[in-house]
């Protein structure tokens, strides 16, 4: 039993990075009718606000500190951070440290503004051409970004650590009454998931409740009877895609500490979110969600020792399996409405 | 001539004698010159102009036809060359049965993928091929190649040993893939003055097959077959409508393609015998759709035009580094020379595949034709002038800016 929850707690926060991303996808294609195969690629910039930021806040300048000497016998350099200076050693430090949380407040407009170019400058001249177009000039539009972060930022992943306090485990185990060291589980994980389910929280929320939510979700039913009401439906269409640019981007900020991004991230989320989407249903915004956690639960079960002893590198293969299975079985996927996208 | 138009005559007599010359003329700057550099006359190059072209001849039969983009082609071409070095280790050396097998293979594979993919078509069906091409990449890379059962040897990818049985295997005969005695990697080296030219056994072997290839896409093309995926393409729903059931067709296209991939993919293995599963991985299955796009996807030369025009790219561009930039702009100021090189720098070397992505998307965007519609655009243009009659001029998409 123990065992069994901790797999489902570990599929939780992986489950949470593909529930967001879909959402986005299908925020987009059921808006804009685009599919993006550049999604993975704002997901991946969404990660680099985080690690752009931790640089920022830790530009420091070097001072010669002459009571102390390194080993060569030297007058030590010290390196002290701008923030340390300005704010104090106590502060400055934390800010430091929070670099990450802090940098959801960066990346929200910064990734709407990336939303929005991409909307504008390019994807707004797609939406007469064929499904095949849209693919490919997302699919080179990915080359272009995740090529211009790897040209500043190298190939290799860049830790990026939580702050210090949430660094640690929480044992759940004992709070749920099992014995002590059995369920453990990391902080930062635990705030991931808590994090993905405000986010979805919030969008399904802004969509239900709002006034703009509501022209939004009939834009979605008839585009063109929106329009007619004279609505102009193509500007609130541009703002969901900087939303769903921005949930992706923020996906991607709050992964940083659970996986150090690299500049192909995106590219590999990118795929199962695919996958993810046309599980849970084309256009679909609950199966998303739904079949995002399902499968990330899924393949932490797969990856379990019994289960890969039984048949060798299930877990590699177990998501692409189930999304076969599901297409051909229930082509619409698990929550997909009738006659969206079931040619 | 063998059922072919004129035209289409004339179009294979000079991809003949282009595929059969490229030797000399891929090699048109003198060996000492600074200009040497940019020539692609060497057999490894020239190898894989010719393979990838015969891989993207494939992908055209399936996606400039009937119009279904596929994402997961490069899984054939990976299990082409995996049934190639299978051959290599249990026959002999001999390239004959290892590119049969590796059609085959391939074949019997894309029946397998393309009888479940075709059930559904649009994005549906480019996912379903992406997922199972992802699938396979997973299990050629660490599934099928775990202790008790090796069928792919990981990540070091499947190769020859000395103890593998090859039971055919002679004393006489070359430790490296051949044609019945005549070692793919021997070449005739001629030098004329400045230049000297190799002709390489293998770029030969793989030059006849890309002109087999490339005559059976003419006629694919031109046959009622070829009528056949063109109406699927044109409108599907309609021909469902007239009593036609269009899966068994589409389905031959992708298998078709699919055999072509896997020929493709024994040649790779056949230059080189080895068989690695990075193949397999969906970024190749963009390249393919790249150069297909890029040459031109619904027309018989484009896809050639496209490989050769990525693979030359990317063997030139990637061989630049900041002292070939200095070199080049050495006559500027030193100022402008540096800012010059600054600016361009990102684009080359390793930068690549940011070139290839921007160079794409302007392709995706101006030039849905590609190459080759790029050309006929320029060749209009110019004619039109000729003829003075004014008007109508067609705008040069090639001056264009990106839109973002």
């Amino acid at each position: 039993m123990d065992a069994f929850i901790l797999q489902i707690l570990n599929g939780l926060d992986k489950g949470s990075a593909y529930a967001l991303i879909a959402l986005g996808l299908t925020l987009i294609f059921g808006t804009l009718g685009v599919v993006n195969f550049a999604h993975g690629a704002l997901f991946m910039i969404g990660a680099f606000c985080a690690v752009f930021l931790q640089r920022i806040l830790s530009l420091s300048f070097l001072t010669v500190d002459e009571t102390r000497t390194d080993f060569l016998g030297n007058p030590m350099k010290v390196e002290t951070p701008y923030v340390v200076d300005w704010f104090g050693p106590e502060l400055g430090n934390a800010i430091i440290d929070w670099s990450v949380p802090l940098a959801i407040l960066f990346a929200i407009p910064v990734m709407v503004f990336v939303g929005f170019v991409m909307e504008r400058g390019l994807i707004k001249h797609f939406y007469k051409r064929p499904h095949a177009d849209q693919i490919l000039v997302t699919f080179g539009l990915a080359i272009v970004l995740q090529e211009i972060i790897k040209y500043f930022y190298g190939a290799n992943p860049i830790p990026t650590p939580a702050p210090r306090a949430l660094a640690g485990a929480f044992d759940i185990g004992t709070v749920i009454g099992f014995d002590a060291n059995t369920i453990i589980y990391p902080y930062w994980r635990m705030i991931y998931f808590a994090f993905s389910l405000i986010i979805i929280g919030g969008v399904f929320g802004f969509l239900r409740y709002t006034t703009f939510g509501m022209v939004v979700r009939a834009g979605m039913a008839d585009r063109e009877t929106v329009g007619m009401l004279g609505i102009d439906i193509d500007r609130r269409f541009t703002l969901m895609f900087g939303i769903a640019a921005a949930v992706a981007g923020l996906a991607g900020v709050m992964y940083t500490p659970i996986n150090p991004p690299n500049y192909h991230m995106g590219m590999d989320f990118l795929v199962l979110s695919f996958v993810v989407v046309v599980v849970g249903g084309m256009g679909s915004l609950p199966g998303a969600v739904l079949a995002g956690f399902l499968l990330g639960i899924l393949e932490s079960f797969a990856s379990t020792s019994w289960a890969t002893s039984a048949l060798p590198g299930i877990n590699q293969i177990i998501i692409y399996l189930v999304a076969i299975i599901v297409l051909l079985t229930r082509p619409r996927g698990l929550m997909g409405r009738k006659g969206v996208m079931e040619e | 001539m063998l059922g072919l138009s004129s035209k289409d005559t004339a179009l294979l007599i000079i991809v003949a004698l282009l595929a059969l010359l490229a030797p000399v003329l891929l090699n048109p700057f003198p060996e000492a010159s600074a200009m040497a550099q940019f020539n692609a006359g060497y057999p490894d190059l020239m190898q894989r102009f010719v393979i990838y072209g015969i891989f993207a001849i494939g992908f055209n039969i399936l996606f400039g036809l009937t119009g279904y983009l596929s994402f997961g082609h490069a899984a054939f071409l990976g299990v082409g060359s995996y049934a190639a070095v299978w051959m290599f280790k249990l026959l002999s050396y001999n390239v004959v049965p290892a590119i049969l097998l590796s059609v085959v293979v391939a074949g019997l594979f894309s029946v397998l993928i393309g009888y479940i993919s075709l059930r559904r078509s649009g994005i549906y069906f480019s996912i379903l091929t992406l997922a199972f091409a992802q699938m396979s990449f997973a299990l050629a890379y660490s599934v099928l190649s775990n202790p008790k059962f090796n069928l792919t040897n990981g990540e070091t990818g499947l190769q020859v040993y000395t103890d593998d049985p090859q039971i055919f295997h002679r004393a006489g005969l070359p430790d490296l893939p051949h044609f019945f005695g005549l070692s793919m990697r021997s070449t005739y080296t001629v030098d004329m003055g400045g230049w000297s030219f190799d002709f390489n056994a293998g770029y030969y072997l793989c030059a006849i097959i890309l002109l087999v290839a490339f005559y059976m896409s003419i006629r694919i093309f031109n046959s009622p077959f070829g009528i056949m995926l063109r109406a699927i393409k044109s409108n599907q729903q309609r021909l469902n409508y007239t009593g036609l059931n269009s899966r068994p067709y589409t389905l031959a296209a992708f298998v078709i393609s699919g055999m072509y991939a896997g020929l493709a993919g024994g040649l790779l293995a056949a230059m080189d015998p080895l068989a690695g599963a990075e193949r397999m991985q969906w970024t190749a299955s963009g390249e393919v759709v790249l150069m297909t796009i890029l040459g031109g996807a619904g027309t018989l030369i484009g896809p050639i035009l496209g490989a050769g025009f990525i693979k030359y790219f990317e063997n030139i561009f990637s061989k630049i580094n900041d002292n070939v930039l200095h070199q080049w702009f050495s006559f500027m100021p030193d100022g402008a020379e540096d800012f010059l090189v600054a600016i361009v720098h990102p684009f080359v070397g390793k930068g690549w595949h940011l070139t290839l992505g921007i160079l794409f998307m302007l392709v995706v965007i101006f030039l849905p034709g590609g190459l080759v519609e790029g050309g006929q655009r320029i060749g209009r243009f110019v004619f039109r002038r000729n003829n003075r009659k004014g008007g109508g001029l067609e705008p040069d998409a090639k001056a264009k800016q990106p839109a973002e």
